[in-house]
């Protein structure tokens, strides 16, 4: 059994999804999270010896395209809801620690 | 002094962009240069309720990759969400591939000084979009362009096999050369179609004891040259710091670290406290790929033979020098040209000096392949056949290759129209030698009196006939006519 989910997790995943959370939002996704987390072990009691491991919830595979390259947006359209940009770029707050880069 | 040995341990991650015309998951087009945000969709931009569908292509060209590197290829693989939080990638995460990589367990040969091979071993290549690019300026603000965004990343890793700076480039090389021979990456570094991270420490062994010294993985390398040299920089760093401090690997204290190619060092980047949190899971955006044998078949039947193979076996069977080896299978049209001409009958060396010195300085001119040219292999074979058996000069057979490219005709007729088919009929070619010596009387007796004037009358004579010959005159037939005269 995992054991039960607190406040500092919480805080620690909202740190990596870049989320600053109040003290009284992170007691409340705590009861939250702490619920789903309750239901998936519910779930574990579940005996899944024998059944195979589901990589996707549709029974299909091999959804492809062919390689054709169609018409983008153009910068105008694509930068048309950005908070900030200039002539041709999306403009962000200064990037710091820039570990960028796939 | 103390007693000390030691080694260099490198492995690589390598990303390499496909040649695919459209991104990964969307349909926008891979441009180099194009105009910042230009080449971008909602799928892109990961739009609420925009879909990824996978590029077909470049799972194909992923597979041929894995396949070259002797990967074992699982039938089912599926796609991972990976967890990200730069202005690069939308979606805040990046499509990717975890516990079901498309290839694993292979393997690359990479060519040592000593003209040996080496065999590194390839953990696994799996399949990825690359994120966009973030330009810093000197305002507060980071401009964020997403041309990139999408675009189909293989992701090599390899075991920590390599032990020097120059094994490290020559992997990196031999990588390039490999993935351009099959087809699947334009592998220009210029262009970044080929990033390479290595993990370099070191295992010292002092006094009998042996030590590791703490990982550290190096960035922005754009030259095979800043690769080399920054693990030789790198590890005699680690060694200078192991010795000065003792501090060894531990869980932890990898750090990252960036090439400086100006100062031509690495600078410490930050501290890697804890390992990342990626928080993968399956994409449920994207349907797994099944592969079936008969496609699978299909794609092994795309390869050929390797370029390092294929090097070392011209190197072999046709006694080239490893040098012009290594330009022939530079790149694949060349070498399949190459194979074909020998095919029809040429001589591989022969042909190898009419490609290398004449042939790829024309293509190189013209910026294009050797196929091409409107030469075909059987031309080219001919063209070799025509100087082994004398019927034309080494020297007209550059001017011959350098017509028929002008022309498209064949080098027999370009020979008889450029009037530099070689005279070989001895009899004919007697009655010049006959007449040269009745008019020479001087020089033929200083080549029969054997003096030290001998060398210069000999060939004086042969200037002769070739004159009157109007140069066309086959020389090793003329000297032969006249040794046999002035015995």
């Amino acid at each position: 059994m995992a054991e039960k989910i607190d406040n500092e997790q919480v805080r620690k995943v909202a740190k990596l999804s870049r989320l600053e959370l109040t003290d009284s939002e992170i007691e409340e996704f705590t009861g939250q999270l702490g619920a789903i987390l309750e239901y998936v072990e519910k779930m574990n009691e579940l005996d899944t010896e024998t059944i195979e491991p589901l990589a996707h919830c549709l029974p299909v595979s091999n959804v492809f395209r062919e390689d054709i390259a169609k018409e983008s947006l153009g910068t105008e359209k694509t930068l048309a809801n950005a908070p900030k940009k200039d002539e041709t770029y999306f403009l962000v707050p200064k990037i710091l620690d820039d570990n960028s880069g796939a | 002094m103390a007693d000390l040995q030691y080694k260099i341990i490198v492995g690589l991650e390598i990303h390499v962009q496909l040649r695919t015309k459209s991104k990964m998951f969307c349909s926008c087009a891979l441009e180099f240069g194009a105009e910042p945000n230009s080449r971008v969709c909602p799928v892109c931009l990961g739009m609420p309720g925009s879909l990824p569908v996978m590029n077909k292509q470049a799972f194909e060209y992923s597979v041929l990759a894995g396949l070259a590197l002797n990967c074992n290829i699982p039938m089912f693989t599926k796609w991972d969400r990976k967890s990200y939080y730069y202005p690069d990638l939308p979606k805040n995460y990046q499509i990717s591939q975890y516990d079901l990589p498309l290839s694993e367990k292979g393997f690359i040969e990479i060519p040592l000084e000593s003209g040996e091979t080496k065999r590194i071993r390839i953990i696994r290549a799996h399949l990825e979009e690359d994120a966009g690019k973030n330009v810093h300026s000197a305002s507060s603000y980071s401009q964020v362009d997403l041309n990139r965004t999408g675009t189909p990343l293989l992701e090599i890793v390899t075991e920590p096999d390599m032990n020097s700076g120059a094994e490290v480039r020559a992997l990196a090389v031999e990588l390039q050369r490999l993935v351009r021979f099959i087809g699947v990456s334009e592998a220009d570094m210029q262009k970044g179609h080929m990033r390479f991270e290595p993990n370099i420490n070191m295992k010292i062994i002092r006094n009998g004891k042996e030590y590791r010294t703490p990982i550290a993985e190096v960035k922005n390398l754009n030259s095979f040259r800043a690769l080399e040299r920054s693990v030789t920089y790198e590890a005699q760093r680690q060694l200078s710091e192991f010795l000065e401090t003792g501090i060894e690997f531990g869980m932890g204290n990898k750090t990252t670290r960036g090439w400086d190619d100006e100062k031509e060092m690495t600078v410490l980047q930050r501290e890697k406290e804890e390992a990342h949190d990626y928080r993968y899971f399956p994409d449920p955006d994207l349907v797994p790929v099944e592969l079936t044998q008969e496609w699978l078949d299909e794609i092994k039947s795309r390869l050929c033979e390797l370029p390092l193979k294929k090097q070392l076996r011209y190197v072999q069977e046709y006694n080239l020098s490893d040098y012009d080896a290594g330009v022939l299978t530079a790149d694949r049209a060349t070498a399949d040209f190459f194979d074909e001409v020998v095919n029809a009958g040429g001589d591989p060396k022969r042909v190898c000096n009419l490609l290398t010195q004449t042939g790829l300085k024309i293509t190189k001119e013209k910026n294009c392949n050797i196929t091409d040219l409107p030469v075909t292999p059987k031309g080219m074979a001919d063209l070799a056949k025509m100087v082994d058996e004398g019927t034309i000069s080494a020297s007209s057979a550059t001017t011959i290759f350098e017509a028929m490219v002008q022309t498209g005709k064949q080098p027999d007729v370009l020979a008889s129209e450029l009037n530099l088919v070689q005279k070989s009929d001895a009899g004919e070619l007697e009655s010049i030698v006959d007449q040269v010596i009745a008019e020479n009387s001087e020089a033929v007796a200083d080549v029969i009196s054997g003096g030290k004037k001998e060398k210069k009358a000999r060939g004086f004579l042969m200037g002769q006939v070739m004159q009157k010959s109007k140069g066309q005159a086959n020389p090793k037939v003329v000297s032969e006519i006249l040794a046999k005269k002035l015995k």
